[in-house]
């Protein structure tokens, strides 16, 4: 294990080149699944390798992000938002305005693209709002793949729209009825189909988490963001930002963001976890925050389990920030103290949301609301002269009746 | 020598086969799972497999994840199936007893405590399935200080060049999971298995028994003649959910619970 303390004053900049080559980031991450599936995740290992220098399928990919997904997406200053938080400058990474609405689009279009070179034609996913469903579902239908999505049972009653969003990319959505019924057990039952069509099938797992080589291609995917936001800030702000500011559910926004600063050592990072009805509760999604580090999803990460190993059912008021586990970057992040990782409530999201709606006339995610939250806080304790590049993750109109329903409002 | 050493030699001497069953340790309650322990003896087990509950089972089909999550709804723990194998050791010294399931309680219980309270307890092998030998090496190393054999899986789809790190680290015996899928599913492909435990031959002198897919006679009897074992699990789990939540189970019951480890003893010993 490391010592945090001492790593904390000296951080040697390679700790931030990870993983290694077994896919650890310090005594994070790693491959930790049932033996069908090994080969399968090295093989995935192995060709996602080979492509890294293959300029033609990079050359695909940014075509693709430009074309098709509308990439660069702007950073835009939050005049009437900075004001009402009155201290440094509040900047909006717009990646609400991607295709489908959100950033998880950046990797499912690099994982299909993946896919295509592997020869599989069959594409399977799990999803909890539904967000990464649909942008599973979307490529697969611009690819011409065949697409199943996993989806608890609960949350295809609260997500009903995306439910139906994704049958009309021609998806199949898979009801899970085992365990809490929620994200994490849909994730399981993605495994077991991964297990069980390993031949032809493809796994698009849609944060950084997983077995090994999943955390690091997904972070490469969404890395986008953060290298647009740095060339952007550098250009509109004349300077890098002094701090940056994301929410972490899997954690595939935040790194996006935070990977092409992590050298910059005068950028601060704020990771913003799912406080839910307060960390004190126990009711929320915050294993960085309150959680200890386990082994689940094929990888060692910070976890929300109970004294005996147990994984806990987790709360948040946004479906997309409701997991008990964290990419394991995020974990070895934590320990070298280069990222702060704190949390929003439900409540203060909320009121971030409704914030941003009306001063800026941008409806956020619930899920990019608590960056939101979080980003005014600390704005209102910097001068003027700083500045602060929120990641808006995604576009808040998956959340209206959401938010319509938790304030008495009948549609 | 270990205790499950020794039953593969006897085993072997005798020209028998190995029947190992697999039950969820607390399904449907930590009493009943000690008096099947006892009758699955009874009926002819050399070894069982002791299901760890662990609430994301993502290896496991629908039969033991239904098993797992009866065992759970009781606040079943880790600590308490280590106290289930002391209690069975005291009359039983002979059958050997695996601890099958997922890393992460052990990981929360610490490495440490859990070695030292197995070995204490009378554990003779550990199988974590979502532990693969290249992240297993301190768990290994102080199981195998205590004399408690780590046991690995090989699937049909690891490759060649896998195996020699798989037999490497494994002792007690190699678990050839039958078909590619999770626990429970239906076995198809008997001619791959044929080729690849006779590959597998080659390569270990282990015991090698076959797992996943083996849910009645006919099928025990198949995988038997070509392995030194098998392993049933989710046909017997099947009937433990019948049980539902009684406590007094009388042994009539349990006798038709367990009834088809003695349909399988009886079609392996068929064989010799």
């Amino acid at each position: 294990m490391i010592n945090s303390e001492e790593s904390a004053t000296s951080v040697d900049p390679a700790q931030f080149d990870g993983p290694d080559a077994t896919g650890h980031f310090g005594p994070y991450g790693g491959i930790f699944v049932g033996e069908t599936l090994i080969a399968a995740v090295e093989e995935l290992a192995e060709v996602y390798e080979s492509l890294s220098s293959d300029k033609e399928f990079w050359a695909e990919y940014d075509s693709e992000l430009k074309h098709y997904v509308g990439r660069p997406s702007p950073l835009y200053f939050a005049e009437r938002l900075t004001n009402a938080a009155g201290g440094a400058k509040l900047y909006l990474k717009r990646e609400d305005l991607n295709h489908t609405g959100a950033h998880k689009v950046n990797n499912t279009i690099g994982q299909a693209l993946l896919a295509k070179r592997m020869g599989k034609t069959r594409i399977i996913a799990e999803t909890g709002a539904g967000q990464h469903g649909v942008a599973s579902a979307t490529v697969a239908a611009r690819l011409g793949l065949e697409c199943h999505v996993y989806m608890g049972a609960d949350d295809i009653v609260r997500q009903a729209p995306n439910v139906y969003r994704m049958k009309l990319l021609g998806a199949n959505v898979i009801s899970v009825n085992s365990g809490s019924r929620t994200l994490k057990d849909a994730m399981n039952e993605a495994l077991r189909d991964w297990a069980t069509n390993v031949d032809n099938t493809y796994y698009i797992i849609g944060t950084v988490a997983g077995p090994h080589p999943y955390p690091k291609l997904v972070r490469d995917f969404q890395c986008i963001i953060g290298r647009e936001a740095r060339e952007q800030s550098l250009e509109q702000i004349g300077r890098l930002p002094d701090a940056l500011v994301a929410c972490v559910g899997g954690g595939s926004n935040a790194i996006g963001l935070f990977h092409p600063f992590l050298k910059d050592e005068s950028v601060a990072m704020y990771g913003v976890e799912a406080g839910g009805h307060g960390i004190a509760t126990g009711q929320h999604a915050a294993p960085l925050s309150a959680g200890s580090p386990g082994v689940l999803h094929g990888n060692r990460t910070y976890l929300m389990s109970d004294a005996s190993g147990q994984i806990l059912e987790t709360h948040s008021v946004s479906a997309g920030l409701d997991y008990p586990g964290v990419g394991p970057e995020h974990s070895w992040l934590k320990d070298l103290k280069r990222v702060n990782y704190v949390d929003a409530t439900d409540e203060e999201a909320m009121e971030a949301f409704h914030k941003l709606t009306r001063l800026e006339g941008i409806i956020p995610a619930l899920e990019s609301s608590h960056a939101v939250a979080y980003a005014m806080k600390l704005a209102a304790t910097m001068p003027k002269d700083k500045c602060i590049i929120i990641n808006l993750s995604g576009r808040g109109d998956k959340d209206i009746e959401t938010v319509a329903k938790i304030e008495g409002i009948k549609l | 020598m270990s205790r499950i050493e020794q039953i593969a030699q006897k085993a072997a001497a005798a020209k028998k086969k190995l029947l190992i069953p697999y039950l969820v340790a607390g399904d449907p309650n930590l009493e009943t799972t000690s008096a099947l322990m006892h009758k699955l003896v009874e009926q002819g087990a050399d070894i069982i497999e002791l299901g760890i509950p662990f609430s994301d089972p993502s290896s496991d089909g629908p039969v033991i994840q239904r098993g797992v999550e009866r065992s759970l709804s009781k606040g079943t723990t880790l600590k308490q199936v280590l106290e289930l194998v002391a209690e069975f050791r005291q009359t039983d010294t002979q059958t050997g007893i695996v601890l099958m399931g997922y890393l992460n309680p052990i990981e929360i219980m610490t490495y440490k405590t859990f070695v030292d309270t197995a070995s204490s307890v009378g554990v003779d092998g550990v199988l974590i399935v979502d532990l693969p030998p290249a992240e297993a090496h301190d768990l290994h190393a102080m199981l195998r200080e205590s004399e408690i054999d780590t046991i690995f899986l090989v699937a049909p789809t690891t490759r060649d060049d896998r195996v020699a790190s798989i037999t490497e680290l494994c002792s007690g015996y190699l678990y050839y999971v039958s078909l590619k899928g999770v626990t429970g599913a239906a076995l198809t492909d008997f001619g791959s298995v044929t080729a690849n435990i006779s590959k597998l031959r080659e390569r270990t002198k282990l015991p090698i028994v076959i797992g996943f897919g083996i849910k009645d006679a006919g099928s025990a009897g198949a995988m038997g003649q070509l392995a030194d074992g098998v392993i049933i699990g989710s046909a017997l789990v099947e009937k433990i959910a019948l049980l539902a939540d009684q406590v007094d189970q009388d042994t009539a019951v349990l006798s038709e619970t367990t009834q088809v480890i003695a349909q399988a003893r009886e079609a392996l010993d068929k064989l010799v």
